[in-house]
């Protein structure tokens, strides 16, 4: 039995230890939130908050995740009502086909705790582990902007 | 940006994207995201050579295999055949093998973590036949044939071996030019594989359902060709062939042809094991086993006056196919057409050919053989005005197409045209004259060599020639129970925006707010055939019918009295509940028609050759590091008249994308192949720009409304994967003075040449000399 914390409640999993956190919240937790885009670290489509931190749940065996605080999408918005930064991706077309925007709005929730309001080469270098085939980037930035504006 | 926008403004603002909210939540349903009761999971064994027979397969005791269901290609019901224009590609390899990563054999398992392990299991012996991966391998005459469906056409035609296509585009007699030429200028120009790399792989759910047929549902951009392939396969009729789009994570063409191949599959597992089976692949299986973009190599031979005036030419375009015909032949026709780009030609021949190779059928992506073809022209039109004398700008200049003008098929351009007026606004945009020569004096001592390049171009909305009238799209309109006008169609939206435009539209025809519109589930059982999603025809030719089919809409609610004239959405909903009290449903549809007269002859390629064009100055500044030997991106600007612009944040976003897939094609993003095999089928080692790696893209419109598209818009989706290639390549010429003439280029491509020692790497290099990144090359993997 494995203990997992995440978006602030409790479960409780039976599940082998080296299975991936991944695998773990998609497949025996239903939050399907979190994608997979390649399963080797390197699109940040599995994307996380590790107690805070951007991870890649995809390299995470569910073990280490115990008495862990673990973000993900499902826990952004706060009831119906859409987080700051989701409403920007929604109004600046931050998201095309949006398999890559749960992913991207964990990793600009972690910048934006980090940077409120980042330069240009902030956002880039904040977003660089995190993979988007359709926008170009462009927009996201522009999302990413108008969230720091609005904290 | 306000909740409602009033209908009279509603083309030309910002809506938010209609599934938008599901999609930031987390809460959009894509393929992987779906599971059923009792739902198997599917994998698929692949050949691991290139061409062969098969001669065994064997199943080694240790694993259960009872527990597998296993399916052959003798378990097909119907043609073992994907059929696309032709039927070679078989469904499953029975006995000869066209390619590595070939699929033969289908196994299901309720445990999905089982089939890895079952799959390297399975033994096949092979008897190996030599194998082609080059055009030039596939072209040479004492090569193996390997492909042609018809032998005797071969021995009749030997110059047809291996070949799936050719096309002949004659406009005057060039050898008359040749004869008057001041110069003759003569390049060669190669582009490599691609990978479409959206970040959800492909995946499909199949299920076999007794007397009502097969089902599927997944990730795709065209239902109906899944509905034409799984008729043949299962010898089904049509109706029996039912097939849901859902949620898709990104396509580019990646997932026009192959989801074709994944449903069959899936669906004949679903069959033989009596449950819902789920195929996904992942990404090493996505990239070795599914379409890419074609390879070309392109031959330019041109005459021209000394005043920079063509003369005439001729052009070799020739794309690599792969081992299966699939749309290779569409493909080619596109790049044919776009291979003459905006200029004026008074002589001109294309002769082109689709090449039979034995790498996993190339197939579409977004530009669909225009970026091949365009790169060359681009590129060579640099070649030519260096050889004059001229500037880029002004060798181009005097050759523009203008309003009134034909193009090389011979198409009257009677749509207003200023590719003069657009290059002057692109290169003020991006500041072109005053950059070039401050760099001109800066790469005199900064190891870091800057430069700026360009590329105008053009790109075609819709099917080519006769295409859209044989598609002959149909669109409904029914009411949801609560009053809603509900678009059926069968296009899809994979981030590109249809369900936002369509809706936008639709609106703005019915004189609804934006919220009223409901976009139907695309499945094959509700909606009707609007064609495929491809070809940048959805906003322009499906968005038309959406506006006539609305419009028709309107007058059967306001005539049948529910509905008053001149009515607020109130009175319509209202009155539209009414009038399915009494009629109990209300359903509208528009067809394809021609607006105004096209003519097209097949035969001769002459004609015109699509509905409308949109037009483009792309511009590109590069920084090469002598040290590094990188080159970069450092600014962009894509000018484009693309008609009226319906939605200009989705707009601007679908150029960006673009731009940033064309800047990958150009300097990142190399296929390695090894014995047909690609080597780097991982995103750790196929590299794809991140956000670190793009500059800012300026995205600017000029726009002229059509009378072809839905509210004066023409397609936009392909053209920007054109135009970033050749004005990259021609920006590092300008900032090293060596011209590179193949994609993509590398760092060590960039080494290569900087530091061979025989020559000055300039334009007038042997253009055989420079084919530095060829398709099959050698990899340390
Ligand atoms: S799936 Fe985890 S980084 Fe790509
Ligand atoms: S929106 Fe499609 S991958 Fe980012």
């Amino acid at each position: 039995m494995i203990e997992l914390n995440i978006n602030g409640k409790p479960y409780t999993v039976d599940v082998p230890p080296m299975k991936r956190l991944l695998d773990v919240l998609r497949e025996d937790l239903h939050l399907t939130g979190v994608k997979e885009g390649c399963g080797e670290g390197e699109c940040g489509s599995c994307s996380v908050l590790f107690d805070g931190v951007l991870a890649n749940s995809c390299l995470i065996p569910v073990l280490q995740a115990e008495g862990v605080e673990i973000g993900t999408i499902e826990g952004v918005a706060i009831g119906e009502q859409l987080a700051p930064i989701q409403q920007c991706f929604l109004e600046e077309g931050g998201a095309q086909c949006g398999i890559c925007t749960p992913g991207m709005i964990l990793a600009t929730k972690h910048l934006l705790d980090k940077y409120p309001q980042p330069t240009l080469p902030q956002i880039q270098e904040g977003l660089a582990g995190n993979l988007c085939r359709c926008t170009g980037y462009s927009r996201i930035f522009a999302a990413v902007e108008a969230a720091a504006k609005l904290a | 940006m306000p909740e409602t926008i009033q209908p009279a403004q509603l083309v030309g603002s910002n809506p938010i994207r209609k599934e938008g909210r599901a999609k930031v939540l987390g809460q959009a349903r894509y393929v992987d995201d779906i599971t059923m009761p009792e739902m198997w999971y599917g994998a698929t064994v692949r050949s691991n050579i290139a061409r062969g027979r098969i001669l065994s397969i064997s199943f080694p005791p240790e694993i259960p295999w009872h527990e597998f269901t296993i399916v052959s290609a003798k378990d097909i019901p119907g043609e073992n055949t994907i059929v696309h224009l032709t039927k070679d590609h078989p469904c499953l390899a029975a006995e000869y093998i066209n390619h590595p990563d070939e699929p033969i054999l289908l196994l299901a398992h309720p445990d999905k973590r089982v089939l890895p392990a079952a799959v390297a299991a399975v033994k096949i012996e092979y008897e190996v036949y030599p194998a082609v991966f080059t055009i030039e391998e596939s072209e040479a005459e004492d090569g193996p044939q390997v492909w042609n469906p018809n032998p005797a056409d071969v021995a009749h035609h030997h110059h047809l071996k291996n070949t799936f296509k050719t096309y002949l585009l004659q406009n005057g007699d060039p050898d008359e030019a040749f004869a008057a030429a001041d110069f003759i200028i003569e390049g060669e120009y190669h582009t490599g594989a691609q990978e479409q790399l959206y970040i959800e792989n492909n995946g499909i759910i199949g299920e076999y359902l007794g007397d009502e047929g097969v089902k599927v549902q997944g990730s795709m951009q065209c239902p109906y060709y899944v509905v034409h392939a799984l008729e043949l396969v299962f010898d089904l009729p049509r109706e029996k062939c039912r097939v849901i789009q859902t949620e898709t994570g990104g396509a580019f063409g990646g997932k026009e042809d192959f989801p074709s191949v994944i449903a069959s599959h899936a669906a004949l597992l679903a069959m033989k094991c009596g449950h819902p089976v789920k195929i996904c692949y992942d990404r090493g299986e996505d990239m070795v086993g599914t379409t890419k973009r074609h390879p070309s190599r392109t031959r330019h031979r041109t005459a021209v006056s000394k005043d920079g005036r063509i003369l005439g030419g001729t052009i070799d375009f020739a794309i690599d196919g792969g081992a299966y015909a699939t749309l290779s032949p569409v493909v080619l026709s596109r790049g044919t057409i776009h291979a003459a780009g905006p200029y004026h030609w008074p002589h001109l021949i294309v002769r082109a050919k689709a090449m039979a190779t034995n790498i996993a059928p190339h197939g579409a992506f977004r530009g669909f053989g225009a970026p091949q073809s365009l790169f060359a022209l681009e590129r060579h039109m640099d070649k030519i005005a260096g050889v004059l004398g001229l500037t880029p700008e002004e060798f181009r200049r005097r050759n523009f197409l203008k309003t009134g003008d034909q193009t090389a098929t011979g198409q009257h351009l009677l749509e207003p045209v200023d590719m003069q007026a657009l290059l002057t606004r692109a290169l003020k945009e991006a500041d072109y004259h005053a950059k070039i020569a401050r760099y001109a004096e800066s790469n005199k001592t900064d190891p870091i060599k800057r430069g700026l390049g360009f590329a105008s171009f053009f790109h075609g909305s819709g099917f080519t020639g006769s295409g859209e009238r044989r598609l002959n799209s149909l669109v409904e309109i029914d009411l949801t129970p609560d009053g809603r006008p509900r678009v059926l169609m069968g296009s899809t939206e994979f981030g590109q925006g249809t369900n936002t435009v369509i809706s936008q539209v639709a609106a703005q025809a019915l004189n609804l707010p934006y919220e009223a519109i409901v976009i139907a589930q695309p499945d094959t059982g509700h909606v009707p055939d609007s064609g495929p999603t491809v070809a940048s025809r959805t906003t322009m030719v499906v968005g038309k019918l959406v506006e006539r089919a609305s419009r028709s809409l309107c007058l059967t609610l306001t005539n049948s009295g529910y509905v008053p004239r001149g009515y607020t959405p109130e009175e319509f909903q209202a009155g539209a509940i009414a009038y399915l009290a009494e009629h109990g449903e209300c359903k509208v549809s528009a067809r394809y028609e021609p607006v105004g007269e096209i003519f097209w002859d097949d035969e001769k390629y002459k004609g015109d050759a699509y509905p409308a064009y949109a037009w483009a100055v792309y511009v590109a500044e590069v920084a090469v590091d002598t040290r590094t030997y990188q080159a970069t991106v450092t600014d962009f600007h894509a000018l484009q008249e693309v008609g009226k612009v319906l939605h200009p944040i989705l707009a601007e976003g679908q150029i960006q994308g673009g731009v940033a897939q064309g800047i990958g094609y150009a300097i990142y993003e190399k296929c390695e192949y090894k014995n047909g095999r690609m080597m780097n089928n991982q995103m750790t080692n196929y590299i794809m720009p991140t956000s670190a790696d793009l500059p800012p893209i300026h995205v600017h419109f000029e726009e002229t409304p059509s009378v072809q598209g839905a509210f004066g818009a023409k397609g936009i989706g392909e053209l920007p994967m054109d135009g970033p290639a050749p004005a990259i390549l021609n920006a590092v010429l300008n900032a090293t003075g060596i011209a590179f003439n193949t994609i993509p280029l590398l760092p060590e491509d960039i080494f290569e040449r900087m530091t061979r020692t025989s020559d000055t790497g300039s334009e007038a290099l042997e253009p055989a000399v420079d084919r530095d990144t060829r398709v099959e090359a050698e990899v340390v993997a």
